[in-house]
């Protein structure tokens, strides 16, 4: 057992203060720890995406950084997207455009799109693949997926 | 695929981190982008005893220009890399082999030094750092000192620096103006791992190559300079026969693992096809830019 550590993580814009193991992990600390179950994980080791996250404004795995990292830095996770009633507006397109079956992948397929919609240009389709290429969904066949974030990249339009 | 238990320092400085290194002696750990070691701490491939964390020094985050060459510290992010104007301008080789580096999330957070300091067979940085005759900054408790690419990148998974190090930065040669390159990789799928790379740079002067550098990766225990197909192509007209003398030498050297994603023999011939290609782009662009 390691010594433990106090740490003081902004998640979703509210703060909050634990004593962690340093060998705790950002995702279990999100799911465990603070009860966001919006970040799932699948594979533990930064290949599949579903444990993404938002970690200083750009994309992360969640499983491959550590909570005591994340001491004084902000995270936003899918729980900052929407509501059941109200959802968030990457949300919205994922769903119009069926881009979701089981879900599993979708939390971390979300983050990751509001990361490329906020950094990436997105102006072909070719691009909008290669953003998406590190998150794995294994029901949809991606094609709903990219039609929802062209759409999104187009209502965006041109990065400054 | 939880980490064993050990212990954190969130290092303020470079000396910080030296100091908490060296009390830990080999069971120390240096973390940077994580993209790499924190799978191998979540398998338990690796059990440090203490994580130095290097992501909240300051200063580390900064590509240098020297000149002739571009220094790159240990906490420049490949999306850094990616899109650093200098390095597009000066190093179009690198810069087109970002694309090819992981997937967006992992290039927000893994570093150009750590890819280097990992040295995975099959990963582009060492490559590339190779083809540009790196050097690599490394601070130790004897005080500063500086590797060679070629002498740093020792094996798989495997370098120079020794228990207690850490390295700084990584300078490469900017190309010269006009200078041709060329780079090619399989994979699988891509951003994932390659089975083989190529990358080379040349210079054209009054119909001849010069300067010519190449590198491959995925076929050996490291990145490798092939310094045989070099001195076939030095000097050359870059015709077809040479182009072809270079790739067979390319073959003849390599001794290409087999595993599950590919056979030696399939690996061998990979290699000369990427070779092929990269030197007629090498030398194109040198025609176009002349």
């Amino acid at each position: 057992m390691s010594e433990l550590v106090d740490i003081t993580v902004t998640v979703n814009g509210v703060a909050h203060a634990r004593r962690v193991e340093p060998r705790l992990l950002l995702s279990d600390f999100l799911r465990h720890e603070l009860g966001l179950t919006g970040a799932h994980v699948g594979c533990e080791h930064g290949v599949c995406g579903a444990c993404t996250i938002l970690l200083e404004g750009r994309s992360a795995r969640s499983c491959l950084t550590l909570a005591v990292q994340a001491d004084g830095l902000d995270v936003e996770t899918v729980e900052a997207q929407g509501t059941v009633e109200a959802l968030g507006r990457v949300q919205q397109a994922m769903r119009d455009h069926h881009g979701l079956q089981c879900g599993f992948c979708t939390p971390g397929m979300i983050m990751a799109i509001t990361d490329m919609l906020r950094h990436h240009p997105l102006e072909t389709d070719a691009q909008i693949r290669d953003a998406l290429s590190g998150n794995i969904c294994r029901c949809t066949g991606y094609e709903h997926i990219v039609d929802a974030v062209r759409e999104l990249a187009k209502e965006r339009g041109p990065l400054p | 695929m939880k980490p064993a238990p050990f212990a954190y320092v969130r290092a303020e400085s470079v000396p910080h981190a030296l100091e908490a290194l060296s009390e830990a002696g080999d069971e120390a750990k240096v973390l940077a982008g994580g993209q790499s070691l924190m799978p191998m701490i979540n398998f338990r491939l690796v059990k440090p005893s203490v994580l130095v964390d290097i992501n909240r020094i300051p200063g580390l985050d900064v590509i240098e220009d020297l000149g002739l060459r571009l220094k790159l510290g240990a906490l420049v992010r490949h999306w850094i890399t990616a899109s650093d104007a200098r390095i597009a301008e000066h190093v179009p080789v690198l810069h087109e082999t970002m694309k090819s580096v992981a997937h967006m999330t992992v290039r927000n957070r893994g570093t150009f030094c750590g890819s280097v300091s990992h040295n995975d067979p099959a990963a582009e940085m060492p490559m590339i750092t190779l083809l540009l005759d790196g050097a690599v900054h490394i601070a130790s408790p004897n005080g500063p000192r500086t590797l060679p690419a070629a002498e740093f990148l020792t094996g798989p998974l495997t370098t120079a620096l020794e228990p207690g190090e850490l390295v700084t930065a990584i300078e490469i040669d900017k190309l010269a103006p006009g200078a041709g390159w060329g780079f090619e990789e399989f994979s699988r799928r891509h951003g994932d791992f390659a089975l083989a790379a190529v990358a080379a740079v040349l210079e054209r002067r009054e119909g001849r190559a010069t300067e010519v550098r190449v590198a491959i990766m995925g076929v050996g225990d490291t990145a490798l300079r092939l310094p045989q197909a070099e001195a076939i192509l030095e000097g050359s007209d870059m015709s077809a026969a040479v182009v072809d003398a270079a790739v067979e030498a390319i073959r003849g050297s390599l001794d290409p693992r087999s595993d599950l994603s590919a056979s030696s023999d399939y690996r061998r011939h990979l290699s000369g096809v990427l070779a092929a290609r990269v030197l007629k782009a090498a030398w194109s662009r040198a025609e176009e830019l002349a």
